[in-house]
């Protein structure tokens, strides 16, 4: 690049725009933390601030002895995820990999029925009917695994690509001649070539059921429900018992509003739901942009 | 041999094509209780069957209209908005000399869309509540302005969805933009600084004609999309505050208030007809077009 005027203006110009996004992007998470760390007094009188006037980490103290919901919340989140991600892929491997084979019969009918989904959609009433009604999901743990989440359509189709370009034929066929059986080379060819986009379509499975809430919105009730809340659900049901009880206060709502977690644990719970995130943040970059290059994110 | 081969295969494709079928073509099939009367004794199937009568009800009230302005507008603004910013963001990132700098600003603009709309929302009410909020208790004073009630005056409400949606999703479509510029052929820089072309006019020349395939591909597929919004953000980022409906109901919202809020399946389930069979027309218009341009990026 030469070093004329006109591109050191650029290169400046770049460059502060670049850092203003980096304060909107970071500042609004460091307004979370910041207001949970925040003295509960100083809090109401000064509002959530990026520069508190007076410190406490009676929020995370509050988290840490009373707070056997959030735990259990954040337990079921781990579970769901781990689970969930965990069956998402070997689905989702075990189906690409048949339509990866050029010679699979009945191959265009599969891949119909695969991409089929993907342009039509029953919608929220009948699969919650469906759901609820048939199948009777609602107040369980599968309310939170089974909907929607399982199985995504556009990650079967790009690790059927995947598989296809990066695993070469002749190894499947070598091995085929070998005598071995299906099961056989799925586990120890394909899995094993697999890798690098069994990881990053895992990650976006895991992020899917991590952020996920709206299955426990639709499925799980009243306090059978409640007991199953994923800390996404958790942290919903708290922002609305808020408004609730905002509007309920001219009611006489006030007793149970002093009863409510205070100012500050609600965002020290949501800055401990953002921790997993933040952590993994370098992790889930280079997978996200590598799925990029991979056609991987697509949608 | 073939069937010693090939049986195994469809043992394997098995679980995920009865998956499939019940999470996507059941509820394909349960479209038509938007032609019934739902009784819950007799189910989908056993329910008696009403005509258009649902689709009477819904298209005389002034919600169908609303929502399908709201969903549609919202989705056009969406579109634009980070087009425009994701294409900026790419080109000043790819441009950057300092590889720390460009990594510090790539993470910037990932890090929002990995978040929870939840955590979104609570961000949101960090700065909008109306007793502790930012604005209310710091920006706006130091302003010298008076407290405003955010989640209660709808004039704000387009801009601040807008707003969150483009600081949540706006790096997406960047890092795709900037995988795009990164494949440009070097050379056709090289040779625009022997010919004295300064950095706007390369962009102009090069970089914007280089993304305008992927733009548009990107585009299609969005707008194939149009009658579709995003759930969470409709009704997590507004607290599904009853005051703003006339500006935050999208076809999704209403359809998931209207079923599980009100009750009210026979609505519910003619707005939900009316989304997937106009979105569905939408994708395959879509999707053909993106097949004319560019048959790799179209999904059949």
């Amino acid at each position: 690049m030469l070093n004329t005027r006109e591109n050191r203006v650029f290169q400046t110009t770049a460059h502060i725009v670049m850092m203003l996004v980096v304060l909107i992007s970071v500042l609004p998470f460091l307004l979370v933390f910041m207001s949970s760390i925040t003295e509960e007094n100083s809090l109401i009188v000064h509002g959530y601030s990026l520069f508190p006037q007076k410190f406490s980490l009676y929020a995370y103290e509050y988290i840490a002895q009373k707070g056997d919901k959030i735990l259990r919340a954040y337990g079921i989140t781990l579970f769901i995820t781990v689970v969930g991600t965990l069956v998402n892929l070997l689905l989702t491997a075990l189906l690409a990999y048949p339509l990866s084979r050029r010679d699979l019969p009945g191959k265009k009918f599969f891949s119909f029925y695969v991409i089929f989904t993907m342009l039509f959609n029953g919608g929220l009433v009948p699969t919650y009917l469906m759901y609820a009604n048939t199948f009777h999901i609602k107040n369980t743990i599968f309310a939170l695994l089974i909907p929607t989440l399982l199985l995504s359509a556009m990650n079967v189709l790009l690790m059927r690509t995947y598989f296809r370009t990066s695993i070469p034929e002749a190894l499947i066929e070598a091995a085929e001649i070998d005598g071995a059986g299906q099961f056989n080379i799925f586990f120890s060819i394909i899995v094993p070539l697999g890798k690098p986009i069994l990881v990053t379509l895992g990650l976006f499975a895991a992020l899917g059921y991590w952020n996920d809430w709206t299955n426990g919105l639709y499925y799980l009730t009243g306090t059978k429900g409640e007991d199953l809340y994923s800390i996404q659900n958790f942290l919903n049901k708290l922002i609305t018992d808020i408004q609730y009880l905002a509007n309920a206060q001219f009611s006489g709502g006030g007793a149970q509003a002093a009863k409510m977690p205070s100012v500050s644990i609600r965002m020290a719970i949501a800055f401990v739901a953002m921790i997993p995130i933040l952590v993994l943040f370098p992790f889930l970059q280079k997978y996200f942009e590598k799925g990029i290059t991979l056609g991987a994110v697509k949608e | 041999m073939k069937v010693r081969k090939w049986a195994p295969m469809f043992i394997m494709m098995a679980p995920g094509l009865i998956y499939l079928f019940i999470n996507n073509y059941i509820p394909m099939a349960g479209l038509v209780i938007a032609f019934k009367k739902m009784d819950f004794r007799k189910g989908i199937w056993g329910s008696d069957w009403v005509g258009f009568d649902n689709f009477k009800y819904l298209f005389t009230t002034p919600d169908a209209f609303v929502i399908t302005r709201n969903t549609i507008l919202y989705n056009l603004a969406f579109i634009i908005v980070n087009i425009v910013v994701g294409i900026i963001f790419a080109i000043f990132i790819s441009e950057m000399v300092n590889k720390h700098m460009k990594q510090l600003y790539q993470s910037a603009v990932l890090l929002p869309f990995l978040m929870s709309m939840v955590i979104v929302s609570y961000i949101v009410y960090a700065i909008l509540s109306p007793e502790t909020g930012l604005m209310n208790k710091t920006v706006l004073p130091m302003a010298g302005k008076d407290p405003v009630s955010w989640y209660s005056e709808t004039k704000y409400w387009p801009y601040i969805l807008i707003i969150v949606n483009t600081w949540k999703g706006v790096g997406y479509g960047c890092l795709i933009y900037l995988a795009s510029i990164i494949g440009i052929d070097r050379s056709l820089y090289e040779a625009a600084d022997i010919d004295g072309a300064g950095k706007w006019v390369q962009i102009r020349t090069i970089t914007l004609p280089m993304l305008l395939p992927s733009v548009i591909t990107l585009t299609l597929l969005n707008v194939g999309r149009i009658f579709f919004s995003d759930f969470s953000l409709f009704y997590q980022v507004p607290q599904n505050s009853g005051i703003l409906y006339s500006v935050t109901n999208t076809i999704d919202t209403y359809v998931y208030r209207a079923l599980l809020q009100l009750g009210d399946t026979g609505m519910a389930s003619a707005a939900g007809f009316y989304q997937s069979v106009i979105g569905f027309l939408l994708i395959i218009g879509c999707n053909w077009l993106v097949r004319k341009l560019d048959r790799d990026s179209a999904l059949f």
